[in-house]
């Protein structure tokens, strides 16, 4: 489990966050939502040590991340994967080879090992051949599940996901979102993911914070969306004319 | 008043307050004392234990490759030339002189040995191989690279920087040798065969009066020079904010704080080890 403790940044006179107390569950897709500027993107830097806390506390487990020493926060963070909002694949590298260089970084398996893994994980992306093409002959959708690929690969126990449905059809970002579920399922990971795609929210939101100026605005889970009353969150989530009346139409019907 | 141009006369005399003055100096003192920490503090983490020897082992085989190898054209191209041009222009001054024509070898040896070697090949390498290093690197930046491999808990000054600091300390003083005999060479094609002076004053003037120490001279500017062209630009890309125009900045940066610092310790290591 992850833990955050009156997390409060600022930069220069500007505070984005403002005092975040919250919790993120393992087996559970966590969901950091609110709208451009709200601070999630900073919030996520933040979990996983990208940027420094003005003040407050993020707690891996038993562990105060920021008062750890470097050989203690590099033993957290192998057990973090992340995936980037640009996917942040190596370029230069076959999807192999992305995928395998945590492998080769941290492991002392043989080279028929890491092959098996490596399969194995493309495999669980569904990119079973893609082995030896680049990043840019692929689509934004299969750098995607390659970025999850590479991210699964050392069997972490926290996965981050910034933006992950960024950029990506609405079919595309179902698959996505489900696979990041079913992988956070199966291996009981503690699955963090900032997005502003409300398919995302309602269909894989087990446990929701939305920020709005640096604050928690609203926190549920997705069966609570529909019926809330909460401003913040109606504005977000049905931001348009037609998604209201949506709303109106599930609300008539008992919420179906 | 609001939407009225001022008058462009209404500056022709303007002159900077001292006092701001002041202010900018201490402001430009601050930001280079800052850079400067900074630029040790990187230094002093990319110093750690490999996680991997195998992984760095296999970098620093690909920086050698790219820094000496993918080099050797260029730096071989302008040492010719180096030496050609200075035999040939100590030939033209040596004209109507009593000075023995031998002197042409034995300034062309010394000359690219102490100075034009080691200077003019670190010069260039520092436009070459530090606008790439600071480019690679500035683009791993910006494409989250760096992020992504931190978070997996690489230790990406190391990983990173390391590599190409070595790879440079290995491949630039190689370079500088063989520039060194290349310019030599140079130097004898262009005025040998043109009748400028003979084969045997050639060969007299470089070997006389030769001091080995010279050649660990080379050597010392070599290390220090591959030092600084690889750890300014991997500063610069390493640090870099923001889009395509800053990554340029960093580049141009790389290059122009390199030569600086070359020409700086050049002369710094004239005065100290001669």
């Amino acid at each position: 489990m992850i833990r955050t403790e009156e997390l409060i940044k600022a930069f220069g006179d500007t505070t984005v966050l403002k005092g975040i107390t919250t919790e993120f569950y393992p087996g559970k897709t966590n969901l950091i939502i609110g709208r451009s500027g709200a601070g999630k993107t900073v919030l996520l830097k933040l979990l996983v040590g990208l940027h420094q806390p003005t003040s407050g506390k993020v707690w891996y487990d038993d562990n105060d991340f920021f008062s750890l020493n470097k050989k203690a926060v590099r033993a957290i963070r192998m057990q973090v994967g992340m995936l980037f909002q640009a996917s942040a694949l190596f370029d230069s590298m076959t999807v192999e080879q992305n995928v395998r260089f945590p492998l080769d970084m941290f492991t002392n398996f043989t080279a028929k090992e890491k092959a098996m893994r490596v399969d194995s994980c493309l495999e669980r992306v569904s990119l079973s051949g893609a082995n030896a093409k680049y990043p840019s002959e692929t689509s934004g959708g299969m750098q995607k599940r390659v970025g999850i690929a590479r991210a699964i690969v050392l069997e972490p126990r926290y996965l981050f996901c910034d933006e992950p449905n960024s950029g990506l059809d609405p079919k595309t970002s179902i698959v996505i979102d489900e696979l990041i579920r079913d992988i956070t399922v199966e291996n009981n990971i503690t699955t963090v993911i900032n997005t502003h795609d409300m398919n995302s929210v309602m269909e894989i939101g087990d446990n929701i914070i939305l920020l709005y100026q640096g604050e928690i605005a609203w926190r549920g889970n997705k069966d609570q969306v529909l019926e809330s009353d909460n401003e913040f969150l109606q504005n977000f989530i049905f931001a348009s004319p037609f998604l209201q009346r949506l709303r109106q139409q599930a609300l008539a019907n008992g919420g179906e | 008043m609001r939407g009225t141009m001022p008058d462009s006369s209404a500056f022709a005399n303007f002159a900077f307050p001292q006092k701001y003055t002041h202010v900018n100096a201490v402001m430009i003192i601050t930001r280079f004392l800052g850079h400067v920490g900074r630029y040790f503090q990187l230094l002093g983490t990319a110093i750690a234990r490999p996680e991997k020897a195998t992984m760095y082992y296999r970098e620093t085989m690909r920086q050698m490759n790219d820094i000496g190898v993918g080099s050797l054209v260029i730096v071989v191209l302008i040492a010719v030339f180096i030496g050609a041009v200075t035999a040939v222009q100590f030939a033209y001054q040596l004209q109507d002189s009593f000075v023995p024509r031998y002197y042409i070898g034995y300034i062309v040896r010394d000359t690219t040995i102490i100075e034009l070697a080691p200077t003019i090949t670190c010069l260039v390498l520092a436009g070459k191989v530090g606008s790439n290093l600071a480019a690679e690197l500035g683009g791993m930046r910006q494409k989250e690279h760096i992020d992504a491999m931190e978070i997996m808990g690489v230790n990406t000054a190391s990983y990173l920087i390391m590599p190409k600091i070595i790879g440079a300390l290995i491949m630039v003083p190689m370079l500088v040798a063989i520039a060194a005999f290349v310019s030599v060479l140079g130097g004898y094609i262009a005025t040998v065969p043109v009748g400028l002076i003979s084969h045997a004053e050639y060969e007299l003037g470089v070997r006389s009066a030769f001091i080995p120490y010279n050649i660990t001279l080379m050597f010392i500017k070599a290390f220090v020079f591959a030092f600084i062209l690889t750890s300014v630009p991997c500063y610069q890309g390493y640090y870099v904010k923001g889009g395509s125009i800053e990554l340029g900045k960093a580049s141009t940066n790389a290059v122009v704080f390199s030569d600086i610092l070359i020409l700086l310790f050049d002369y710094l290591i004239a005065v100290v080890f001669t």
